[in-house]
């Protein structure tokens, strides 16, 4: 019986032959085969964890800048508080108070309230209708500070004592530093959920990339046998993986962009009601801003840096396995 | 081109199941490996092909010791070495074209370099109307004959066949015969392990016989 290969010579066929070229698909299967690798769940988990990871990190970005915003707010202003002292003419002490705040390097402006504004200021937890003016009623002095600038509060504090030994400063440090505090705290908790997202995403492509190799491990004994090296045969799972990673963190990252997008045109618009003014002005802007957008990002490029480079671990310790 | 001294094999703490093999592979050589069943034909394929260590002995491979081969430079080596497996163990997602171009594509190769190569091969084992097809379609021997030709691509300078006949009619298993032998006479040195007496009757080649985990050589 004639054969295809008794009147050609294996050479012929091997240098390519008068190319008698058949109607081969080109080269497209990869090597390991998508569906071999449990895609559709992983990519879901690196979704959700990106989705996790990137409201942590904009929740985090949020109070970090509100607690900014009211640190440089309530750091401008500090206050004077003159008490009412029996034998002292409390008129005098507030004058002598201002004029010694004023003289104070790095001070904008000092502005005293009078005994009127004063009294207003505890109206609403006294009521109204009281006789006031027979209450021992502090008076204020709010003294601004020049952007940028930082008084000598202690030097103030002193002078004032000199002075007006009924007057004493508050510049808000125990408030400032809680609210550094609890900003602080926000980020360091945020910093231990990434981490914590981030281990979960490593032990399921770690799962995942087990299973994928044992799935796939006569493939790799084929790739062996043809002359594969160990890093070639990475790189097929890696891209996978790669792809995947990616896949998974734009779903979940692109979800929590869009969630912090139309929280910010809703805080916009709600901003501009009389009840959201007061709401911005306590809790701070309810957006992320740039730099919080720019952290997303840098997390779904994350995520999938941290999906590749945990399978081609995997892959690279189960290869030294197969010899 | 391959050189066997003294060579022991045992798996685990077993006893030996292969004994001081001394023998070369010369290039350009055509030789029968046989024995009875269990002897150790592929225990001995795996060595020739470096899947598998000696537990003792020299086993020198296109002038390097094997021993002291790293797990990327027996990769490099087994380039030089076309296999042909029993159970073909070709993949079932590529089609014939894409596993018979498996090992330049794992080469690096560009694919219009070899694109035409590939089908010519495929035509010359009588595969041409089959390039697309996927192996499972595919019957035993047009397996085989894929098998071979993915086992050759690279232009190896041995190949090794481990019962390529065994799961073929002798028909079809004497016309395997006379690819072998096209492919030696193009140069690759051939070294079909069998126990088809048959076969080896067909075509006057030397002779490695396995008994009792020793080897004689018959010239």
């Amino acid at each position: 019986m004639a054969e295809p290969w008794d009147n050609r010579h294996p050479t012929r066929a091997l240098s390519g032959g008068p190319a008698t070229r058949g109607p081969a698909q080109r080269v497209t299967t990869p090597i390991v085969p998508s569906g071999s690798i449990a895609g559709r769940s992983l990519a879901a988990v690196v979704a959700i964890m990106t989705f996790l990871a990137a409201l942590t990190t904009g929740a985090a970005t949020m109070v970090v800048s509100a607690a900014s915003d009211w640190q440089s707010d309530v750091g401008r202003e500090v206050t004077i508080q003159v008490r009412p002292v029996a034998g002292r003419d409390i008129d005098a002490d507030v004058r002598a108070a201002v004029a010694t705040a004023q003289a104070g390097a790095g001070i904008a402006d000092v502005r005293a309230y009078t005994k009127a504004e004063s009294e207003a200021l505890v109206e609403p937890w006294l009521g109204s209708g009281l006789a006031l003016g027979e209450l021992p009623i502090p008076r204020m002095i709010v003294v601004k500070t020049v952007a940028g600038a930082t008084p000598d509060f202690a030097a103030l504090r002193k002078a004032l004592a000199a002075k007006v030994p009924s007057a004493s400063l508050d510049d808000h440090r125990g408030w400032i530093d809680r609210m550094r505090t609890m900003a602080e705290t926000a980020v360091v908790a945020g910093i231990a959920i990434l981490v914590l997202v981030i281990a979960v995403t490593v032990l399921s492509v770690t799962f995942a990339t087990r299973g994928a190799m044992a799935t796939n491990r006569p493939i790799v004994e084929v790739l062996h046998y043809v002359g594969a090296t160990d890093g070639f045969v990475a790189s097929q799972f890696q891209r996978h993986f790669l792809i995947l990673g990616f896949k998974g963190g734009a779903i979940g990252g692109g979800g929590a962009l869009a969630l912090f997008g139309i929280l910010g045109a809703a805080s916009a618009w709600f901003d501009r009601t009389p009840g959201g003014e007061a709401a911005s002005a306590l809790f701070g802007s309810s957006t992320v801003g740039a730099s919080g957008y720019l952290a997303i990002l840098g997390q779904i490029v994350l995520m999938a840096a941290v999906t590749a480079l945990t399978s081609r671990r995997i892959v690279d310790e189960t290869l030294k396995e197969i010899d | 081109m391959i050189r066997f001294e003294n060579v022991g094999l045992r798996y685990g703490l077993g006893p030996e199941v292969l004994r001081d093999l001394s023998f070369r592979i010369d290039s350009h050589s055509f030789q029968f490996l046989t024995g009875p069943s269990g002897a150790g034909k592929t225990s001995l394929l795996r060595m020739l092909f470096l899947s598998l260590k000696p537990t003792r002995g020299l086993v020198s491979m296109f002038n390097h010791d094997a021993a002291t081969l790293s797990k990327d430079g027996r990769a490099t080596l087994r380039r030089r070495i076309g296999i042909v497996f029993q159970d073909f163990r070709l993949l079932d997602h590529l089609t014939t074209y894409e596993n018979v171009a498996l090992p330049l594509r794992v080469l690096g190769k560009d694919e219009d370099d070899y694109r035409a190569e590939v089908v010519e091969l495929l035509h010359w084992v009588g595969l041409g109307e089959r390039i697309n097809a996927l192996p499972p379609v595919l019957s035993g021997g047009e397996k085989q004959r894929a098998a071979i030709a993915r086992a050759v691509i690279a232009r190896p300078q041995l190949l090794l066949a481990d019962e390529p006949t065994g799961n073929v009619d002798p028909s079809l298993g004497q016309r395997l015969l006379r690819l072998f032998v096209e492919l030696n006479k193009s140069g690759t040195s051939v070294v079909i392990a069998t126990h088809d007496i048959a076969l080896m009757d067909e075509y006057d080649a030397r002779r490695l016989v396995l008994h009792d985990g020793r080897l004689h050589v018959y010239d």
